[in-house]
């Protein structure tokens, strides 16, 4: 076990460092000024272009910045914008936003997700088996704006029963259309998943042994069912945080957060690369950190599942 | 390996099939079975599967439409897709324009015709690119092993990192942001180019592992011990039994990525002005949404239809092509 966790943890560092590289390199060479504009009407004097330009070193090369930057970065230091402000203040205020609406998200497509599932699996080719088919479908097929859009219309505009937008406070109950939004891709695999799984079991001997020993229907799926066909499910949901956080962008648009999506795409439109490298950065690790978690509940919730 | 038998593409245990009505009874036993009373391989049984099957010919009618009306708008609208007359601004439905007009004065039902070209042709060829790069990706690390496909699973672990909608911001900004004057198809070149760098990962693993499991299959063992070289190996016993989950998985993939240009475009980095495609009118119809619903309404519509239709196609054929759900 511990091995292992070697392993993956030394895998980790040429994927992140190879990701990271791969998102400097990719703002680094964003064409434009990035003080333009930064001076009001009239072009930035040279001697202060001069001076910003030797203080975030933009003349040197790509790969002297990198290493520097990566250099800070495990100091914990991220850097500041050209106005001075230090981008860890900005991821501050903007990371709790997003990932509360993601851990949101998280939540209801477990708990909707799941609930269809289990109740499908167990009995195929009714009608409640065939509405949630069609209407995963769906899900699956309706681009995230669309629903965003439809939903924020008639909940919030039409019958006026939540508030369209978000306010600054982020109170949870405001987070649940936002965050149904969110999920509702994953909600539909999910259920997918759960179905599949569960009714694949149900045929399983150890579920014909426990029925004939009599123990009540509600011990037989909620023990030992459920317990075997939730591993699948579990991979999703925990590899699902970080693509939950990354995809916020259009939800948090349409819904006017302020969460890391929309701080990327000002910094994108101002040049402020730091920013956006910083933002990426923590995505990414939590990706990569999910993934193992995940690789590692395997053999927590199965114990046929060892690691060397 | 000039296996009479072997017209399936796929080599899997056949599932024992009902004899079908005069058909022969012996269809579990392909070795003896006489050249004449071949059993159906893989794709038959997948194809006999469905043509009963109502959902597959509906999503493939609603699929040949869509790929007739990205070929031939014409044929579908004669309304001007691109220009427009102010006098008509946001003029509703009507008897003579069934999808009424734009902020613009543009007629809304030819433009979503026309749209559907530039969808259709981002989406397939994306898909195309993806299959070729992830597939070929795929081969390579799973058939050479060692430290090549280290190599390889880890760079692919890199674009995999990436977050889909951060990573195609950055790199569609970098190329085409605001500012930069591309032409119609240099704009499309670079969304397809965006979606293949971001999802061949998938396609590669997919590739890896359906080659891992064939790799040590008795038939390659056979070929190789004929003399086949490596090319061969790979192109005539490989790949035609690795490339059913990638067809599957394609076919999915082009409805996701109709979604996934929509998206793009919506948040404006996507397709933009000269060309005409469904994210960028429903992205214009974002601020008219309570004086002019409808449009919104027709080219989601659409958007939508063609998504799903692709993703039916795609489901119906695994269901088909899987014999554990038969």
């Amino acid at each position: 076990m511990g091995r292992y966790l070697l392993r993956r943890l030394l895998q980790l560092v040429p994927v992140f460092i190879g990701t990271t590289f791969l998102i400097y390199w990719l703002v680094w060479s964003v064409p434009g000024d990035p003080f333009a504009g930064k001076c009001g009407d009239r072009a930035c004097p040279p001697n202060y272009v001069a001076m910003m330009t030797e203080k975030y070193h933009l003349n040197d090369s790509i790969w002297v910045q990198y290493a520097s930057y990566m250099k800070n970065l495990f100091q914990g230091d991220f850097g500041a914008t050209f106005g001075g402000r230090p981008i860890s203040d900005i991821i501050a205020t903007s990371y709790p936003n997003t990932l509360k609406l993601a851990v949101v998200a998280l939540a209801i497509e477990a708990l909707i997700g799941l609930g269809a599932g289990v109740l499908t699996g167990l009995r195929r080719n009714g009608f409640l088996d065939n509405l949630v088919l069609v209407s995963t479908l769906f899900l699956i097929a309706l681009p995230v704006f669309v629903i965003g859009f439809v939903l924020q219309w008639f909940f919030g505009v039409k019958w006026g029963l939540v508030t369209p937008t978000v306010s600054a406070e982020m109170r949870i109950h405001e987070l649940i259309l936002p965050g149904f939004v969110l999920g509702s891709a994953s909600m539909a695999y999910i259920a997918r998943v759960a179905r599949t799984s569960i009714a694949e079991n149900r045929r399983a001997d150890y579920v014909r042994t426990a029925i004939a020993k009599g123990l009540p229907m509600r011990r037989v799926v909620g023990v030992h069912l459920l317990r075997n066909s939730l591993i699948p499910v579990v991979t999703l949901l925990g590899t699902d945080l970080g693509a939950l956080m990354g995809g916020a962008i259009v939800t948090e648009g349409i819904f006017g957060i302020n969460g890391i999506g929309r701080q990327v795409l000002r910094a994108i439109v101002t040049k402020e690369s730091a920013t956006v490298v910083g933002i990426v950065v923590i995505l990414v690790l939590v990706y990569l950190l999910m993934n193992l978690l995940v690789d590692l509940l395997y053999a927590a919730l199965d114990p046929r599942i060892r690691y060397e | 390996m000039s296996d009479p038998s072997a017209a399936s593409l796929v080599n899997t245990p056949r599932t024992e099939q009902p004899a079908e009505a005069g058909g022969p009874a012996d269809a579990g036993l392909p070795e003896n079975a006489p050249k004449q009373l071949k059993p159906r391989g893989l794709l038959g049984d997948a194809w006999f599967d469905l043509r009963r099957k109502p959902l597959f010919w509906i999503s493939a009618t609603f699929i040949v439409l869509f790929v007739l009306m990205a070929a031939f708008p014409w044929l579908f609208a004669s309304g001007d897709p691109v220009n427009g007359s102010l006098d008509n601004s946001q003029v509703r439905p009507s008897a003579d324009h069934w999808f009424g007009f734009d902020l613009q004065g543009r007629d809304v039902y030819a433009r979503t015709i026309y749209g559907a070209r530039a969808s259709i042709v981002v989406a397939l060829l994306s898909v195309i690119g993806t299959l070729l790069v992830g597939g070929t990706m795929g081969i390579i690390a799973g058939y050479r092993g060692g430290w090549v496909d280290a190599l390889l699973s880890r760079i692919a672990d890199i674009f995999f990192g990436l977050p889909f909608v951060l990573g195609a911001i950055v790199i569609l900004t970098t190329f085409n942001g605001a500012g930069t004057d591309n032409s119609e198809w240099a704009i499309m070149g670079l969304v397809i180019m965006s979606l293949t760098v971001l999802s061949w990962p998938v396609v590669m693993r997919l590739m890896r592992s359906s080659v891992l499991a064939t790799k040590e299959a008795d038939y390659i063992v056979a070929a190789r011990a004929l003399g086949a070289g490596t090319g061969r190996i790979i192109l005539k016993h490989l790949l035609p039994n690795c490339l059913a989950p990638l067809l599957v998985y394609g076919t999915i993939l082009v409805g996701s990525f109709i979604g996934a240009e929509a998206t793009l475009s919506f948040l404006g980095i996507g397709l933009k002005h000269p060309v005409v495609s469904w994210g960028i009118m429903i992205s214009e119809s974002q601020n008219l949404l309570r004086v002019s619903p409808y449009l919104l309404f027709f080219p989601a519509a659409f958007l939508v239809t063609a998504v799903l239709s692709f993703v039916m196609l795609g489901e119906t054929v695994r269901e088909a092509l899987d014999p554990k759900l038969r």
